[in-house]
């Protein structure tokens, strides 16, 4: 029998920056959480008439139907240009570009470095979750070395595939980035110092301090082929070792 | 009468997408259109203006998918090689119902060919060089004036249709200097707003920019919204010009600096008697076959000059059909046709 | 000591089950019913559990989580 919440007070509730549409992504996907943490720092901020969301190519290719804000799809790949274009145009808005590893640190290399190499006054929030979710678990330039995957299928073989690229230690090399983190959302404690560097990011555009880049280990319970809370033992059990949490550059 | 200023192609372009209110430029290097780029990094950033040389073509041509989006007239330019890197970006403006222009200053190809001038993009521009059913408005100037005048044109079309426009020039038009009279700048303030544009959901539903649905009935209804836009167009846009056409006994069709070569072929061959005249396509795309068809019913031979193997040829081909000759004569690899050599293939055909 | 209760969106929920092993006070189950799109619908097993700390909330990718409290004089 439901609990009679009547004389309750509400102290936890969807963000009003969320639509009432309903996710399309797997159960227990972490973009689903990651997605509710951007739509409460679009809340606490107050910024979502001026907000624009570039959505990718990949699982988030719908992130445009979650957010109150305008939004724009990007080709796969292009997103930091897109949002690099926008944010020209009209600086007054909050461009925050949406990324898979596939989008960001693959086909988008070229885009993700020099948009943050121009210290664009932008928000990128990269979700690394080490393969292809959309199109059936393959490799991504993330992949751990021996993570088997739909096209490694005897695991990642570094002599023939490379090795897990560490994207934002490259974006932290560059003088521009005001602000280049990793986090991660598999525990509650997590999912509070993820919300805390994502508050910031937007922060610092909002301040026009320049370049934010948060990097989120993600799961992808479905291509992993786990329960959902054993790939979030995954992440912090063995994928954290490849990708270390915390902050590389801090100047905001 | 405004000043006349003795100016290079490439840059009344730049100038002329200036006074059109293009508010941000994305580029990036490459001849035959450098002068474009240099010009813009000069004189967009003093107006206040944004002016990015971007990681490549293909960033520049997705950084216009994004200031599009937000509303703002917007414009890229390169060569192309340049252009066929932007292919992919193009599709999804035209997909997403964007407006901007595209100016391409065509080298030799294919590959990286050459840097002299050509007209072998035809194709890549007039029949969809990006994936899907979709077209670009492709206007191609032959003089530097034209260029300047085409360029205002490209914008407003690309507003009134939400369309990309692309300029087809050729290097030789980008790099030469003729006197020019630029166009009145317009106010930006006086351009209409563009409600659908994702610039801040504030007292409004939020607008989204996309070009896909997975649900093919959705996609076919987006399709068919293009596609209806695309008899719009080439109902009310089709633009040409026909010189001595009136009595004449045989017609060239060309476009660009090739049909600016022709014009001294006319007066080359009427005095030797021979009625020549030309019929000279303004926009690639609608191509003006209704007015080419009349054409062909007036004349034993319709003659079409390229820098090209031949493209421009096959739209020639499909409006005349059997009412006329169509032989061909072109250049490739950036060898510019000479009037002397004109002369001698018209006289092949004249009978 | 805060008194709490969440009342889950059975339509939204799709039985992921991060919220059951997010919960530090156990409150949280597998329930038998389905939902329209058949997951399995996640429930409070032990209602008077619940403190209303928000940890099933923050953690579920369908924020098909509403938590209330209510505070008690202790």
């Amino acid at each position: 029998m439901p609990v009679d919440v009547q004389n309750m007070q509400k102290v936890f509730a969807r963000p009003n920056s969320l639509t009432d549409a309903k996710s399309t992504y797997c159960p227990g996907c972490h973009h689903g959480i990651l997605t509710r943490i951007i739509a409460q720092t679009i809340d606490e901020l107050g910024i979502v008439e001026r907000t624009i969301g570039i959505v990718p190519v990949g699982c988030a290719v719908f992130a445009y139907r979650w957010y109150r804000c305008d939004a724009i799809q990007a080709a796969h790949g292009r997103a930091s240009a897109v949002a690099t274009g926008v944010k020209r145009a009209n600086p007054s808005l909050i461009v925050f570009s949406y990324q898979g590893d596939g989008d960001f640190a693959s086909i988008g290399t070229a885009e993700s470095i020099h948009a943050a190499n121009r210290g664009e006054n932008i928000t990128v929030i990269f979700v690394n979750n080490q393969v292809y979710g959309m199109t059936g678990g393959e490799m991504a330039p993330t992949s751990l070395v021996g993570q088997k995957t739909t096209t490694t299928p005897q695991g990642r073989d570094p002599k023939l595939f490379g090795y897990p690229i560490r994207f934002s230690e490259m974006i932290a090399q560059l003088d521009a980035p005001v602000y280049v983190t990793r986090q991660a959302l598999y525990d509650t404690k997590r999912i509070k110092e993820a919300t805390k560097a994502i508050k910031k990011a937007f922060t610092n555009q909002v301040k026009e301090r320049g370049y934010s880049l948060v990097e989120v280990l993600a799961t992808c319970p479905t291509n992993w082929r786990m329960k959902p809370i054993d790939a979030n033992k995954h992440v912090a059990n063995v994928v954290e070792k490849t990708y270390r949490l915390g902050d590389l550059v801090n100047r905001g | 009468m405004g000043k006349r200023l003795l100016l290079r192609g490439n840059e009344v372009i730049a100038e002329a997408a200036i006074r059109a209110g293009c508010q941000c430029y994305f580029a990036y290097p490459i001849t035959p259109q450098a002068e474009l780029l240099q010009h813009m990094a000069v004189n967009m950033p003093r107006l206040g203006r944004t002016f990015i040389q971007a990681e490549s073509e293909l960033a520049a041509i997705n950084m216009v998918y994004g200031a599009a989006s937000a509303g703002v007239r917007t414009m890229t330019s390169s060569s192309s090689p340049g252009i066929s890197l932007k292919q992919e970006g193009i599709s999804y403006l035209a997909g997403s119902n964007l407006p901007a222009v595209i100016v391409n200053i065509v080298r030799g190809g294919p590959g990286l060919g050459d840097i002299a001038p050509s007209q072998c993009d035809y194709f890549q521009a007039t029949k969809g060089g990006g994936h899907g059913d979709y077209h670009m408005i492709v206007l191609g100037p032959s003089t530097v004036p034209e260029a300047g005048q085409l360029t205002m044109l490209a914008f407003e079309l690309a507003d009134q249709y939400r369309t990309p426009v692309m300029l087809l020039a050729d290097g030789m038009l980008g790099q030469m200097m003729e006197p020019v009279e630029l166009p009145e700048p317009i106010e930006i303030s006086s351009l209409p707003q563009k409600e659908w544009a994702t610039n801040g959901a504030k007292g409004r539903d939020p607008n989204i920019i996309l070009s896909f649905d997975l649900d093919p009935e959705v996609l076919k209804q987006m399709n068919l919204i293009l596609q209806e836009r695309y008899r719009q167009i080439e109902a009310k846009e089709v633009r040409y010009e026909e010189t001595a056409t009136g009595d004449a006994d045989i017609a060239i069709v060309a476009y660009g600096t090739v049909a600016r070569i022709v014009k001294t072929v006319i007066k080359m061959a009427r005095a030797e008697g021979i009625k020549l005249g030309l019929f000279r396509p303004i926009t690639l795309w609608p191509f003006p076959s209704q007015a080419l068809k009349k054409l062909s019913e007036k004349v034993a031979t319709v003659l079409t000059v390229e820098m090209s193997a031949g493209q421009m040829w096959e739209d020639v081909r499909l409006a005349i059909a059997e009412r006329a000759e169509t032989p061909f004569y072109g250049e490739m690899g950036g060898v510019i046709p000479t009037p002397q050599r004109i002369l001698s293939e018209v006289k092949k055909h004249a009978g | 000591m805060a008194r709490g209760a969440v009342v889950i969106d059975r339509e939204r929920c799709k039985g992921c089950g991060l919220c059951i092993a997010a919960c530090p006070k156990k409150v949280l189950a597998f329930s038998s019913e389905l939902n329209n799109s058949g997951y399995n619908v996640v429930h409070m097993e032990h209602p008077e559990d619940c403190i209303g700390c928000s940890f099933c909330a923050l953690t579920c990718p369908d924020v098909a989580i509403e938590v209330y409290r209510e505070e008690i004089s202790v």
